[in-house]
């Protein structure tokens, strides 16, 4: 058999029994894991199956249509004790998908911020830098949630004795209390200007490539996009008679009423994702535009591009296709770490579901239902990224 | 073992005895209830009935091995067989009874959900409380409560709910919330861990029925058996006056009904027939002496939580306790 397998070519035929055909033995391998693992499954669920019956658990998800009877701290979307299980999974599931959300994005920036400032000249920007990922990135994030939550957020004055800020903001250790905006009537036009600026500004960016392309002439898009996008909605609602007012948050007696609140829970959980990922990002955004050839920038400089240019339109791009891969598997952790809310008692898909767990006493269920929530949040976002991967890729002529 | 629709059905009983202790699962520390000390020593009101089972089954208290779990880890615990029996006040409702696969029989605390605020609110009142951020520990029949009682009178609250008792103690200490809600057994032993105990007021409303009890799996009846009479051998033995300190005297005892639960009663069965030995009475009361002497060494006159007797005081003293008879 050793003579079969270094000499290729003959492997086959110099074997003569089936016994030692390779394609063969492959086939009865692969036949015999899939066969081992489909008995193990079974025996799992049938002997899971078998248990529950045998200590009368109900069982089945028909339990995520019956009142839920608790109440949610924070909801993004409608819910009272008198809605289903099934919604106060939506909720979490949403809560989930807003600190997930806003994290990447604020992670990303502070992450490109601190990352090329690694890469300063600057002694001191370069110094803080490193300080930044050092300390960040050798911390667990538990404990980060803990220091914005306990360390920061807990000792701000008390509701009633708030820190009043410009514009009706007031902090206080039950969050951050700002004017609720409510849209009067004709509110919707300013929307609809918006989105029509929006709109707008991409046929124009098209444009003004499109004609430096074919010119070499530069078009001033940076200011016509802000006109469109600031100056159209603003004429709009001026124009609608500014339909707009505020619902002001005021002390009560217990809390400030009226305005909206974040609460701490979600800023400690926000920050310490933002800042911990941030850390990572730092690391990988140093790495990429590390991992260009030196003679790239040589190169743009001696066909007389400017500095600024350079890194924008030789660099970056090229540091991209460094960057994006591993930068999809940080969205990946933070998305997964948001799971820590439980300690500070932000109501994302984990904490809910353990309330729900508790009362229904459905364990099964509910960690299956985390599991695949989870399971298709990571693998929608890392299908994004592919997908964002492939269009940054080389493409090779 | 071999008998009828329990066959499949592990014997708890036996399963205890051959591993040679009792897996109790209690709260991770809740003041007079269930705490351990510096040492690791656990006591408390909850502990102490893990104890007198141990000794009904051993005729040693120490015989025990303790899981502490939150809220959310205490029913898992249970089905999956971690924990032998849960004595950690958990309140008995029809959903756990059924739905969750438990078995529930005696109340071995009455207890009612209630709410404490900070004296400086100057709230008098549980219906002052609208517009208060209430703390509430998640998964339990409190947050369920809550809501309803809210609701029924027309309040508004925000709930600040977090999984473990020590995180909500930190938050309403740390002024998180206005409002701090469990059972009030419970506020009573909280109140005690705050920085500044005087502070605080524990309001006169009682917003909901909540009997606690140990709770076992459901399939085991001779299990459960013990559980439950472990229960109402303390309070008998309250009822007949048999103490710690006096339970070898009373063995005595010209009482017939005092010799039968002591089992020295000619021929008795008192025992073999719950699977114990007929001293399983005696050496329960010797661990840990009656109901109401565990009930003031540890939540009573003689801790310092100094709870009221209240609907917990025997059923002869204006009380719900209410020993099932002994013969």
């Amino acid at each position: 058999m050793a003579i079969g397998v270094t000499n290729a070519p003959e492997r086959i035929r110099s074997s003569g029994s089936i016994i030692n055909d390779p394609q063969v033995r492959g086939i009865f391998y692969q036949a015999l894991t899939v066969i081992i693992l489909s008995v193990l499954i079974y025996w799992i669920v049938d002997n899971t199956v078998e248990n529950l019956r045998r200590a009368n658990i109900a069982s089945g998800y028909g339990f995520l249509n019956s009142r839920a009877g608790f109440d949610v701290g924070q909801s993004l979307i409608a819910f009272s004790s008198d809605s289903s299980y099934g919604r106060a999974l939506l909720v979490g599931f949403v809560n989930t998908l807003l600190v997930a959300v806003t994290g990447i994005i604020t992670a990303t920036v502070i992450g490109f911020i601190i990352g090329i400032g690694r890469l300063s000249h600057n002694w001191i920007i370069a110094k803080l830098s490193l300080a930044y990922v050092e300390v960040f990135r050798n911390i667990p994030p538990l404990l980060v949630i803990f220091f914005w939550y306990s360390g920061v957020l807990s000792i701000l004055p008390q509701a009633r004795e708030a820190l009043a800020l410009p514009f009706d903001v007031y902090l206080s250790n039950r969050g951050v209390a700002f004017p609720r905006p409510i849209a009067g009537e004709g509110a919707g036009y300013t929307l609809l200007a918006l989105l029509i600026a929006i709109a707008a500004s991409f046929i124009v960016a098209r444009y003004a490539r499109q004609r430096q392309m074919a010119t070499g002439q530069r078009f001033p898009l940076l200011w016509t996009v802000l006109g469109l996008v600031i100056g159209l909605p603003l004429v709009t609602f001026l124009a609608t008679g500014a339909p707009l007012s505020f619902d002001v948050p005021v002390a009560g007696k217990f809390n400030l009423t009226g305005g909206s609140v974040v609460g701490p829970e979600f800023i400690s959980l926000f920050l310490a994702l933002s800042f911990y990922t941030a850390a990572f990002i730092a690391e990988i955004v140093r790495a990429g535009i590390r991992g260009v050839s030196k003679g790239q920038t040589e190169a743009a400089h001696a066909l007389g591009i400017r500095p600024a240019l350079t890194t924008r339109l030789v660099i970056v791009p090229q540091a991209m296709r460094i960057i994006i891969p591993p930068l999809t598997s940080q969205y990946l952790n933070l998305t997964k770490n948001s799971s820590l809310a439980v300690a500070v008692g932000y109501a994302d898909l984990v904490a809910v579901g353990g309330t729900i767990l508790n009362q229904t006493g459905q364990s099964i269920e509910v960690v299956s239902i985390w599991l695949i929530v989870y399971l298709s949040l990571s693998l929608a976002t890392a299908l994004f990224m592919n997908w964002y991967n492939a269009r940054m890729a080389l493409v090779e002529r | 073992m071999g008998i009828g629709a329990n066959a499949a059905s592990a014997a708890t009983l036996d399963d205890v005895k051959a591993k040679g202790f009792v897996q109790c699962g209690v709260n991770t520390g809740l003041a007079g209830f269930a705490a351990p000390d510096a040492a690791g020593n656990w006591s408390g009101f909850d502990v102490d009935y893990c104890k007198a089972i141990a000794a009904a089954i051993f005729g040693d208290a120490t015989k025990v091995k303790y899981t502490p779990t939150s809220a959310k880890e205490r029913f898992p615990a249970l089905q999956s067989g971690e924990v032998d029996v849960l004595a950690r006040n958990t309140t008995w409702t029809i959903n756990r009874d059924t739905a969750l696969g438990f078995n529930f029989r005696p109340v071995n605390y009455y207890d009612g959900q209630g709410f404490m605020v900070r004296k400086g609110l100057d709230v008098k009142s549980a219906l002052e409380l609208s517009g208060a951020a209430v703390c509430v520990q998640t998964g339990t029949t409190t947050e369920l409560n809550l809501a309803d009682y809210f609701k029924a009178n027309n309040l508004q609250y925000n709930p600040v709910v977090f999984e473990k008792l020590e995180e909500v103690n930190a938050a309403y200490d740390a002024g998180r919330c206005d409002v701090y809600t469990t059972d009030q057994s419970g506020l009573y032993s909280l109140r005690l861990t705050l920085s500044n105990p005087d502070d605080h007021i524990i309001l006169p409303e009682i917003i909901s029925k909540e009997p606690l009890g140990p709770a076992v799996r459901q399939g085991d009846d001779q299990w459960f058996d013990i559980v439950t009479w472990v229960h109402y051998a303390l309070v008998q033995a309250e009822e007949f006056g048999i103490t710690q300190a006096n339970v070898e005297e009373m063995k005595k005892s010209a009482n017939p009904d005092v010799q039968r639960f002591l089992g020295v009663e000619a021929d008795s069965k008192i025992g073999t027939d719950l699977g114990l030995t007929n001293e399983w009475a005696v050496n329960v009361v010797k661990a840990v002496g009656n109901y109401g002497e565990i009930f003031d060494r540890n939540i009573g006159a003689g801790s310092p939580l100094k709870i009221e007797r209240g609907l917990n005081a025997l059923w002869t003293k204006g009380g719900l306790q209410y020993a099932i008879p002994v013969r």
